[in-house]
């Protein structure tokens, strides 16, 4: 008989610790992530990219190419000026007797994979006060690193976070490879009707005929799938007793990665006990660096520069070809197919680090990627 | 009595001479011997096209109706990368076959399907036959279309393994039936038989490529609940096959079904041009000499035009099939049962449903799974078999990314009644 795999050979599974109600909860957003198919008779569309959760998040893993999002329209934080046209998200695909929607000609624009789902609990429950800790707009440690958050401003759902910090009306967003997404309701809601053509109470104009339409998908639905986004495990690490892991792992230090790909964040006090005030590694900070001219794509959100990113996590990294069909595609788009072109990809406040890298040996080069491997 | 939630008259009907043949034969108690098997199809070519007559009914005194049918039941623990939902005890199905001869020349048959307890209630052929000449018979009502050979001869009582092959499910609708008519013939030589058959029914409708099952899937359109009363864009389906049986080689036939799926044109306004679905088939079957291992396969090859600006999570091309192997070990009165044989079998079976490469990437899009079963089946009598399976598959998702592994250990029995 088939064994189980090894809990981390795998991303998904419950975060342990969750109640019998709970884990009855994160099996029906299992269900309704993964096994719910949306087809022409029960509302997928007109326009869609996807026509389930799990088309663009196999295993929990990060994107394939196959179901990659267009975004366009905005170029700046006054917001996005095409959204007469489909913008922010292109609708590439329609069900028969529709036609998809085309990019308006010179448009700014950006491809954007689907991100892993793994730990995005811990990350949801980090208090904003710990991400602005992290934050050093102005540099002043002198060490070419800033990070500022997305300042967002929030839809008329979004359940506002104990002691959320705001600034001039916005929050701090923390989802989204720019970081625009305040939480997984917002999160979730979006990728129903963006992703999928599927109109909830929460996000209910139709993205073909603009108009307010019945929700197609129950606000019930809609919670269980954000509480099974929160209650996914984060990634375990693997080999972490391999000689060449830990001498990776000292490289990913000493050159200067940790500085945006924090090893180590905390959650606050959460309504989940089994996500509440621990320690945990993500490597990320959940702010967004500026990644020079390579990375820009001329396109934004939220009040974040076009050459912004939010830093990644890349726990979970040494999985991703188990979820994008045995390759790795890699950055915001897919365009790295190596960890290595991934790193050779960084500009701007990650220059340093990779000049650093080029610098190593190549066993010193084998080692980190081991290390980054083992995540 | 679930059984008059049918909506059709006509299976009303089926079910009230059912019951009457029942309730001669309870009135009738006291001589038995008025039960008789009717006589099966002695020519010694015969062709998987046969196998909706060549069925053990019994015929009771003079009436000139036949009943029959069979039932498999069979328990299966499996488990899939390590998780299992522990044992499960399924009745897969029971059939009931009714046939009568209106006249020497005019023959009904119908088979009545209950798959899952009563889950499904299927009316699987419900069609007359009329006989004009050897090679021109006039086939009419619920028609089991001729697409490869699993869906002409699919009793269970006849196959080794308690699966049924996935291309036959899962890629081929099973036991696919419609309404239509069509002819069928057959000729006879010293060394060989030929037959041909051809039907219009209705067809497929855009379940197809509109469905729970993430992929294109033809069996989708056996969902759609009025297939039996309209066609769902007016154009018939046309399936065709011809199959040769040679002495000592064996059977080979080659069969289409094709039609267009979705709904082009509403109250006279164009919607959209017409898509087809097409499947080609080939099967082969044939006996050994001397050792009399039997070989049965089947591939299936389908075409479907979805439209461009969709998915490609549904596939335009799809193929499959599967090869069963089975070796008698020994055959001699057993435990009482005088014509008791005990085979040693292999499955392998293959499905890709989404042939092609990924627009974005040039790789290839997998969608697939490969099956091997090895079993052995236990035959007690020409009509009931034992059957225990052990099977194990590897199914990739679109992407290809590692398999999804399942293996099963299965324990069954099938016979006909």
């Amino acid at each position: 008989m088939p064994q189980k795999p090894k809990e981390d050979e795998v991303l998904d599974g419950p975060v342990e610790g969750l109640t019998q109600a709970e884990k009855l909860q994160f099996i029906k957003g299992d269900v309704a992530f993964n096994d719910e198919i949306f087809t022409p008779q029960n509302g997928l569309g007109p326009l869609f990219v996807a026509n389930s959760c799990g088309s663009c998040h196999a295993g929990d893993g990060k994107g394939h190419p196959f179901t990659i999002l267009t975004r366009f329209g905005q170029i700046d934080s006054t917001g996005n000026h095409y959204l007469s046209l489909g913008a922010p998200q292109l609708q590439n695909r329609a069900i028969p007797g529709y036609l998809p929607e085309t990019l308006p000609a010179n448009v700014p624009f950006t491809k954007i994979l689907a991100p892993a789902n793994t730990g995005l609990g811990f990350l949801d429950a980090v208090s904003d006060a710990d991400i602005l800790n992290l934050s050093d707009p102005l540099d002043i440690d002198g060490d070419g690193i800033s990070g500022v958050p997305n300042w967002i401003a929030l839809p008329s759902y979004s359940q506002i976070r104990a002691q959320a910090i705001t600034q001039g009306g916005k929050y701090i967003g923390r989802f989204g490879k720019k970081g625009a997404t305040y939480d997984l309701l917002q999160q979730t809601a979006n990728a129903y009707n963006q992703d999928m053509g599927i109109n909830s109470s929460f996000e209910p104009i139709d993205t073909y005929s603009k108009q307010e339409v019945d929700p197609e998908v129950s606000n019930s639905t809609v919670h269980d799938v954000v509480f099974y986004l929160k209650t996914l495990k984060a990634p375990i690490p693997r080999n972490q007793n391999d000689e060449d892991v830990k001498a990776g792992k000292q490289l990913f230090f000493s050159i200067g990665c940790e500085k945006c790909h924090q090893s180590e964040l905390k959650t606050a006090t959460s309504s989940i006990t089994a996500l509440s005030n621990k320690v945990f590694h993500p490597y990320t900070d959940l702010l967004l660096h500026d990644m020079g001219s390579g990375l820009d794509d001329a396109y934004t959100e939220g009040s974040a520069k076009t050459s912004e990113w939010r830093t990644p996590a890349l726990w979970g990294l040494g999985l991703s070809k188990n979820s994008q069909g045995g390759s790795y595609f890699l950055l915001h788009d897919g365009r790295a197919t190596s960890i290595e072109s991934a790193i050779l990809w960084h500009g701007g406040e990650g220059e340093n680090s990779k000049l650093m890298y080029q610098n190593l040996s190549t066993n010193e080069k084998n080692q980190l990627i081991k290390f980054l491997e083992s995540l | 009595m679930k059984i008059f939630i049918f909506n059709y008259n006509f299976k009303n009907a089926i079910y009230v001479l059912l019951l009457c043949f029942i309730n001669n034969i309870v009135v009738g108690q006291t001589d038995s011997l008025k039960i008789t098997r009717t006589k099966q199809d002695t020519t010694q070519l015969s062709l998987n096209m046969d196998a909706v007559y060549n069925r053990p009914f019994l015929k009771y005194g003079k009436i000139p109706i036949a009943i029959g049918g069979y039932a498999e039941a069979n328990t299966e623990y499996k488990v899939t990368d390590g998780i299992t939902d522990g044992f499960a005890f399924q009745m897969r199905r029971m059939t009931l076959f009714l046939s009568s001869s209106v006249h020497r020349k005019i023959k009904f048959l119908s088979e009545i399907e209950f798959e899952g307890g009563t889950k499904e209630i299927n009316i699987e052929f419900a069609a007359l036959d009329i006989q004009l000449h050897h090679l021109v018979n006039l086939r009419g009502g619920i028609i089991m279309n001729p697409i490869g050979s699993f869906n002409q001869n699919h009793d269970g009582p006849k196959w080794e393994f308690i699966d049924r092959p996935i291309s036959a499910t899962q890629l081929l609708p099973a036991t696919f039936s419609n309404v239509g008519f069509g002819l069928f013939g057959k000729t006879y030589k010293p060394n060989f038989v030929w037959s041909y058959e051809i039907y219009l029914t209705n067809g497929f409708n855009d379940q197809i490529i509109g469905n729970t099952e993430n992929k294109t899937f033809l069996p989708a359109t056996k969902l759609d609940p009025n297939r039996f009363e309209e066609s769902f864009n007016g154009e018939p389906l046309t399936t065709a096959k011809t199959s040769i049986r040679v002495k000592r080689i064996g059977e080979l036939g080659v069969s289409y079904m094709g039609g267009v799926y979705n709904k082009f044109e509403v109250d006279g306004i164009k919607l959209d041009k017409k898509r087809r679905a097409d499947v080609f088939a080939i099967d082969f079957n044939t006996e050994l000499p001397k050792i009399h291992t039997t070989i049965n396969s089947e591939f299936v090859w389908t075409l479907v035009d979805v439209p461009e600006t969709y998915t490609q999570q549904f596939g335009k091309k799809q193929h499959g099939g599967f090869i069963d192997v089975v070796q008698p070990v020994f055959k001699k009165p057993f435990w009482g049962f005088e014509h008791t044989s005990l085979n040693l079998a292999i499955r392998a079976e293959y499905v890709d449903w989404n042939v092609g490469v990924f627009n974005e990437t040039g790789k290839n899009i997998a969608d697939d799974v490969f099956a091997i079963v090895p079993g052995v089946s236990l035959r007690l009598s020409t009509q009931t078999v034992v059957r225990f399976n052990y099977r194990y598959e590897w199914r990739h998702d679109l992407l290809g990314n590692p398999s999804i592994r399942t293996a099963a250990l299965q324990f069954g029995i099938s016979s006909y009644f």
